[in-house]
């Protein structure tokens, strides 16, 4: 008989959070905090969504996206898991930049940036603070109509090596482009200004494995291998039950960090929703996807310090589509060194590019395998210039595509960044819709990323404990 | 509850989302904000430990009376005119 991952579960909980990427397991944990039962499942064999980590022959151990969240991150962790969590967190201060245009270190700091952009790049001075205090006022409820590209055309007429040093690093966090709302730049370009770029000492699977042993502490039942097949609503369409791994689980309520438009047209079902919604969801555009190259060198080897971030690039100018491009010419290098894992003697370098799902989804079995190996030959040789004899030195090379992420996310198209701008609005509307349902997870482009991803889970989990706590008695 | 038991509910929970804060000379009449780094996610936690604690519930509108301690004060005197001050602090 199959084991029943769903063994001990009672057949009833408050909240069942669907989904353990950080806005889920941020919210499972406020929400249990807050004194609800909890229940949060999870299809795969671990937790973390994208914030994941997986393990090779000889102990190598890759991160999937651990490199590079903004320093509000420390805060959250503090407030809504623990000191220790918040403790781990460091500062990642080599990030470089190396294209035809410009190559360069940098801290990724307001100051350091001001400095680059008033002595490198000849920008005046209060261009530049003007354009600071810009992006740093935005806030959601501004104008959403201007876009990213005539923001920077206000400040750098004509000057794509900054719209470049600008924009790159943004896409790379978040996916977003010169199209996507001005607002959506300036909100996460400024968090990152305030304090650099910033990774978790242990690595993913610390962070992950402490996040759990916290949620354990405030009575989250936790289970894996638990896929969601339904969200049961009754004839008021409000939330009554899930359905996981075929079995019916009464709830009050329900936090998917699902994919959200799979949370609202699978999982619901759009017969329970009004046409408006439905097709406003259907509009709802999912973010590109990615393809990352892993690399190990053979235990005992290493490499001198080269940046922890590196932007390479051999495109003129910055090209959102050459970048989702199959023909790859900008790569994001992230290098870890064995400090990052204390008591590690690994050097691993992952190289991450924007991609898209149909440009792998679609290839015959020879065709995508062969694909995988030419995106492994090129990033090598891409690599040599910065770890030379990278080849002979690597003892573990292997790629993932969107293809990879789909599976391993069930998120559709593989999309590695949840959803453009108008997703946040449908997300923050579910719950009219069907009360009882909420939905938490990377959308907006504001709301992505680690920390947009944990301070969603909260914005969420505080939007379910008002749904939950009865109205006090008047007299 | 009284004016100053308010005040001290709203102290307490202060100081638990902002631990590396002096709050001994909080000035009343002054915004939060332009006293202590305090972001829109802070302002949620201190309407969620109020619902917590409390069971009060703060519509989004309303955020606006928390700006001071003594707008925050006021606004919460009717609310928990009725409610006994807590033992030990909230949480």
């Amino acid at each position: 008989m199959p084991k029943d991952f769903l063994k001990g579960v009672r057949d009833r909980y408050d909240v069942v959070v669907i989904g353990s990427g950080l806005a889920g397991l941020t919210a499972a944990n406020t929400l249990a905090r807050a004194g609800y039962s909890v229940l949060l499942l999870e299809h795969h064999y671990q937790l973390g969504g994208m914030a994941t980590w997986f393990k090779r022959r000889h102990g190598h151990i890759f991160d999937i996206s651990l490199h590079g969240f903004p320093y509000g991150m420390v805060k959250s962790c503090r407030k809504y898991w623990t000191q220790e969590i918040a403790d781990s967190i460091v500062q990642l201060k080599g990030i470089r930049f190396e294209n035809p245009q410009f190559s360069l270190w940098t801290t990724f700091n307001r100051e350091d940036f001001t400095r680059i952009l008033t002595e490198r790049f000849g920008i005046p001075r209060e261009t530049v603070v003007a354009f600071f205090d810009a992006a740093r006022r935005m806030n959601f409820y501004d104008d959403q109509h201007t876009t990213t590209r005539e923001f920077f055309e206000q400040f750098f007429p004509g000057r794509d090596d900054v719209v470049r040093l600008l924009m790159e690093p943004i896409t790379y966090a978040n996916g977003s482009s010169l199209e996507d709302p001005a607002i959506t730049y300036g909100i996460v370009f400024s968090n990152f200004m305030s304090k650099g770029v910033f990774t978790f000492r242990g690595g993913t699977d610390q962070l992950i494995r402490l996040m759990r042993a916290e949620m354990e502490r405030n009575g989250v039942e936790i289970r894996i291998r638990s896929l969601v097949e339904r969200i049961e609503v009754d004839a008021q369409r409000r939330v009554r039950a899930v359905w996981a791994n075929g079995r019916r689980i009464a709830c009050r309520a329900v936090v998917s960090n699902a994919n959200l438009k799979q949370t609202i047209l699978e999982l619901v079902g759009e017969q329970h929703l009004d046409r408006d919604f439905v097709d406003e969801t259907r509009a709802v555009r999912l973010n590109s996807s990615s393809c990352q190259v892993y690399i190990a060198l053979k235990p005992g080897d290493g490499f001198d310090y080269v940046g922890d971030l590196l932007f390479h690039s051999e495109h003129r100018g910055f090209d959102f589509d050459a970048m989702l491009s199959r023909n790859i010419s900008s790569r994001t290098f992230s290098f870890y060194y064995p400090d990052i894992r204390p008591g590690s003697d690994r050097y691993l370098i992952v190289s991450s590019t924007n991609a898209r799902y149909e440009d792998w989804a679609h290839l015959s079995p020879e065709e995508y395998r062969r694909s995988k190996q030419d995106l492994i030959d090129t990033t090598l040789d891409c690599l040599e210039q910065y770890v030379p004899d990278i080849r002979r030195r690597a003892d573990h090379v292997e790629a993932s595509t969107p293809c990879t992420f789909q599976r391993y996310t069930r998120h559709w198209r593989g999309a590695s960044f949840g959803t453009k701008f108008e997703g946040l609005k449908v997300s923050k509307e579910l719950p009219q819709q069907v009360p009882g349902l909420f939905h938490a997870g990377s959308v907006g482009i504001i709301m992505s990323g680690w920390l947009g991803a944990v301070n969603y889970g909260v914005i969420v989990a505080n939007e379910v404990d008002k749904y939950l706590t009865p109205a006090p008695v008047r007299v | 509850m009284t004016r100053d038991q308010i005040r001290q509910v709203i102290l307490d929970i202060l100081a638990k989302i902002a631990p590396d804060e002096d709050l001994s000379n909080l000035k009343d009449d002054v915004p939060f904000s332009e006293q202590m780094e305090l972001d829109s996610m802070d302002f949620l936690d201190i309407v969620m430990e109020l619902r917590k604690g409390y069971r009060i519930q703060i519509p989004e509108e309303d955020y606006q009376h928390l700006t001071t301690m003594e707008s925050t004060v006021t606004y919460l005197e009717p609310l928990l005119k009725d409610v006994e001050s807590p033992a030990k602090p909230a949480g």
